[in-house]
């Protein structure tokens, strides 16, 4: 299990730049497997283009207690990029004056941001009512300072969405780095019994499973049905929904993808896979993503990508409705990852 | 022409069967594919009898596609490996099972 990020060690897909050669070349370079473009080109769905601003995915920082080997953010304990109060207060002047009505907070960790609470408390108090939070659970086992995260939480009826994937603890820890089984079964325990996920409660808690390897998610529902199965009858946690996330190439994943000679098969995988009816809920359509240096993304893969929005406010500063709404969405291969089978977002399949 | 027998990519090929005959060739992807469906019994219970039986028809083909297929639906590789043990039991019992004719020919040869 990797413990240092790509950036720390210098690896050369730390380039963004080698990122995208990558995603240019072997089948796509030979004309083997269609570009992106070409493909949603013979449905007639390009350009893609943004429509109205629904959620705003606000990317806290690269920080986090884990290293997981498919993480397409880098992240680690390593990454100290971290957002400021300033730029979340442009974030809050966003949300105020456009009518998205949801705030995404990821990372890395977003609780590990020292000003994460005084975020959620200051949108609280200007109004704002639907919260996402993306934890990765164990930090809330991570430090004392973390523990009561989960009343937090309540308090402000934010919506926990937390990864898990699996329910066995072998492949948990693979991907995730040991002792995260436990620690993840500990924390949503500790969510279950302020009670989220719990039948009757409004306080929601959801789990991401992303494929721990070269292979597409299977079937939202029927992995639905065995992860509650099995974690009521081994743990007895609840949760609501279970969202297949498919991993994107890049970043640690594509590392993974090529150091273990999967990444042309993987590609393949994903053509084969596309789905047109996918391409109208790629959540590019209706979210917008910012860094933690306020810098705005299509989504928070094409951050990781360096692919800032392509337009003329590309600054949360800046930002503008009428300058970014409709935009064309930067796209290329990696989007690829969102369009296969029933589709992928941050939300689950999308068609 | 390659000098393998079996090259790993013509996996992703094998839908070009239907080019020579299309009529054959869909009939077979449509039973083929309504066959994996949910039905009285679990898409899931269906990959590992697909596991099982490509192991005794030793396709490597099908053994790549239904380790990738059970991976997907998150089947464990315990599970995984106890059909691959079906699947041989039943192979091995099919063979011994024909013990019980060769014990009958010998004793009708016999004085
Ligand atoms: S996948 Fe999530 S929990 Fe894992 S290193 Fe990346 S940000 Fe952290
Ligand atoms: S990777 Fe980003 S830009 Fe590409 S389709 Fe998905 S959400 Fe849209």
């Amino acid at each position: 299990m990797a413990t240092k990020s790509l950036k720390a060690i210098g690896h050369q897909l730390a380039q963004t730049q080698k990122q995208l050669d990558l995603l240019q070349s072997g089948p796509f370079k030979e004309g083997e497997l269609p570009l992106f473009k070409d493909k949603i080109a013979q449905t007639g769905q390009f350009p893609l283009r943004a429509k109205t601003l629904e959620i705003l995915q606000i990317n806290m920082g690269y920080m986090c207690n884990q290293v997981c080997a498919h993480c397409h953010v880098d992240a680690g304990p390593d990454r100290k990029e971290i957002m400021n109060r300033e730029t979340m207060q442009q974030c809050l002047g966003v949300i105020a004056q456009t009518g998205a009505h949801t705030l995404d907070l990821t990372g890395g960790a977003p609780e590990m941001n020292p000003d994460f609470r005084w975020f959620i408390e200051a949108a609280s108090a200007a109004g704002v009512k639907d919260f996402i939070v993306r934890s990765n659970l164990t930090i809330i086992r991570a430090n004392k300072k973390y523990h009561d995260l989960p009343e937090f939480f309540a308090k402000h009826g934010v919506h926990v969405v937390s990864s898990m994937p699996h329910y066995t603890q072998g492949k948990t820890d693979k991907q995730r780095g040991d002792g995260v089984f436990n620690a993840s079964i500990e924390a949503l325990k500790m969510l279950n019994k302020v009670g989220y996920g719990m039948p009757g409660s409004d306080l929601k808690l959801d789990l991401v499973y992303n494929p721990s390897g070269a292979y597409l998610p299977g079937d939202q529902a029927a992995l639905e049905k065995d992860f509650k199965k099995a974690l009521d009858a081994d743990f007895g946690i609840q949760f609501n929904a279970l969202f297949a996330i498919t991993n994107l190439p890049i970043s640690r994943f594509l590392d993974y993808l090529v150091a273990s000679g999967n990444f042309e098969d993987y590609m393949y995988a994903l053509v084969d896979a596309y789905n047109p009816a996918a391409v109208a809920g790629v959540m590019c359509t209706n979210t917008l993503s910012v860094s933690w240096d306020g810098y705005l993304y299509d989504c928070d893969f094409n951050q990781m990508l360096g692919l800032k929005v392509a337009s003329k406010a590309r600054h949360i500063k800046d930002y503008d409705t009428s300058l970014l709404e409709g935009r064309e969405v930067v796209i290329s291969q990696h989007c690829y990852g969102c369009t296969a089978g029933a589709g992928s977002s941050c939300q689950g399949t999308v068609a | 022409m390659d000098n393998n027998y079996y090259d790993p990519a013509d996996l992703r090929k094998f839908g070009k069967i239907s080019e020579w005959a299309p009529e054959l060739g869909e009939k077979f992807f449509d039973y083929y594919n309504s066959v994996f469906k949910e039905g009285a019994l679990s898409a899931r219970e269906k990959s590992l009898i697909a596991l099982a039986v490509a192991h005794v028809v030793k396709c490597p083909y099908c053994i790549d596609a239904y380790t990738k297929d059970g991976l997907q639906k998150g089947i464990t590789k315990e599970e995984m490996m106890e059909a691959v043990h079906a699947g041989a039991a039943i192979e091995s019992g099919a063979t011994l099972v024909h013990g019980v004719q060769m014990m009958n020919k010998y004793n009708k040869l016999s004085m």
